[in-house]
């Protein structure tokens, strides 16, 4: 150990600075320390205090002392484990959140598109139920306006010769053979594509 | 006060006592061992009092203290050594306690005498070569023989090793006791310049407070470094290097 030897190089010189300048003021006498004579007093109190001092440190301190940092030990294992628990609990709680979320999530989109697909459904037979009787209704108007067209068509040339009849009678002061007025009024429509 | 810087480190009896032809007499070291005990006894259970679950500031420094043994013998000799950790903290906080309280003016420090640095050092030294034994039996002669190395080295290495393992508790106290001392001596000896240079006597007291605070430092740093080395010799008795 490096400092130990540094602290016992300055020792030394502690060492040797004091006997010098104890060796000035050696004229009382030497060092006191090497007097044997105040040993054994020195041996005998040393003996009674430290045995005293043992007994108090390891009987009553030390275990009170050690039992304070065991207990304050537990406590900061225990309170880490319990929040260790919580966190494990909070991470459940906020997974079973998150899953119940995108389970109602799903099951909205579902709806929504069984939803969408019966109103789609739904609106498809409407437009085409719609869409059938439209175009019975248009069949069955088509069909009367030609009837009525074919009607009209079928006086025209009824008309057309009366009227000729009549305008020839009026012109000429006789009147003239119905067969060959309509027979002209006939071809005449005929030329212009009147039926 | 005399001027002689070493009369500071005198023991004084202030009640004297004898056992058995044996003087075992209340001095001025005693008072400043069991001031020792005292302190620590009341910083431990006084700071530890209130068992808080976030602890106030004096329960922090005894929790700083405690962690700071623990670690030491955890991380030089490993867990198996949690039996010593006791002692190990009780003669780290006593040298610790006792160097601080030295620095008292007028105070005195018990750990300035090699009788007491020895004795603190010889029961590290005897305890941890018993417990080398105990754990290893004859086995633990092995420490005086690195595994691996030739006949012709080890016959210059076993010498030293032995010598090295039989050095220790004398380098052990020595190196406190002349810290503690050393210092001191030296406070002592520049007080004394303040007062003999009279008006320039500001450039030495300027010393002593620079002084002051390195003392203060090595009194931490002796108590640590007497510790680790309890710790490092335990290692070797456990595990053998």
């Amino acid at each position: 150990m490096p400092q130990i030897e540094i602290f016992t190089v300055i020792s030394d010189l502690f060492w040797s600075l004091s006997m010098a300048s104890g060796q000035a003021a050696e004229s009382s006498g030497g060092m006191p320390q090497l007097d044997p004579a105040d040993w054994s007093t020195q041996l005998f109190w040393l003996a009674v205090t430290f045995g005293l001092l043992y007994l108090i440190m390891s009987k009553i301190a030390l275990p009170r002392v050690g039992d304070i940092l065991r207990t304050r030990e537990e406590r900061i294992a225990d309170d880490l484990d319990r929040a260790e628990n919580l966190n494990r609990e909070a991470d459940e709680a906020l997974s079973a959140y998150e899953k119940g979320l995108a389970d109602a999530r799903s099951k909205a989109n579902e709806i929504a598109a069984e939803t969408r697909a019966r109103v789609k459904g739904e609106t498809e037979s409407r437009q085409a139920e719609a869409e059938v009787k439209l175009s019975a209704q248009a069949a069955e108007a088509e069909s009367r306006i030609a009837e009525a067209r074919a009607e009209a068509m079928g006086n025209v040339a009824e008309i057309a010769t009366a009227a000729a009849t009549a305008i020839v009678s009026r012109l000429l002061g006789n009147s003239p053979d119905d067969t060959s007025v309509s027979g002209n009024v006939r071809s005449e429509l005929d030329s212009r594509g009147i039926k | 006060m005399a001027s002689n810087p070493l009369d500071q480190f005198r023991i004084e009896r202030t009640v004297p006592l004898e056992a058995g032809g044996i003087d075992i007499s209340f001095t001025n070291s005693a008072t400043f061992m069991v001031a020792a005990v005292a302190v620590i006894t009341i910083f431990m259970l006084f700071g530890a009092r209130q068992r808080a679950l976030v602890p106030g500031r004096w329960q922090s420094m005894v929790e700083m203290s405690y962690e700071l043994v623990a670690g030491m013998i955890r991380d030089t000799v490993g867990p198996e050594a949690k039996r010593y950790f006791p002692f190990v903290f009780t003669l780290f906080m006593f040298i610790l306690v006792c160097n601080l309280l030295g620095m008292i003016p007028y105070s005195f420090t018990a750990t300035s005498h090699i009788i007491v640095t020895f004795a603190l050092a010889a029961v590290i030294f005897v305890g941890v070569t018993i417990i080398g034994f105990v754990q290893h039996g004859l086995g633990y002669l092995r420490l005086f023989a690195p595994e691996g190395a030739s006949l012709v080295i080890l016959i210059i290495l076993i010498p030293i090793e032995i010598i090295s393992y039989f050095i220790r508790p004398i380098s052990l106290s020595v190196r406190l006791f002349a810290n503690m001392m050393a210092g001191h001596t030296m406070l002592k000896v520049f007080a004394g310049f303040v007062v003999s240079l009279g008006a320039f006597g500001f450039v030495p007291f300027a010393f002593m407070i620079a002084l002051t605070g390195l003392e203060v430092i090595i009194a931490i740093l002796q108590a640590y470094i007497f510790s680790v080395l309890a710790c490092i010799y335990l290692n070797d008795a456990i595990h053998l290097h």
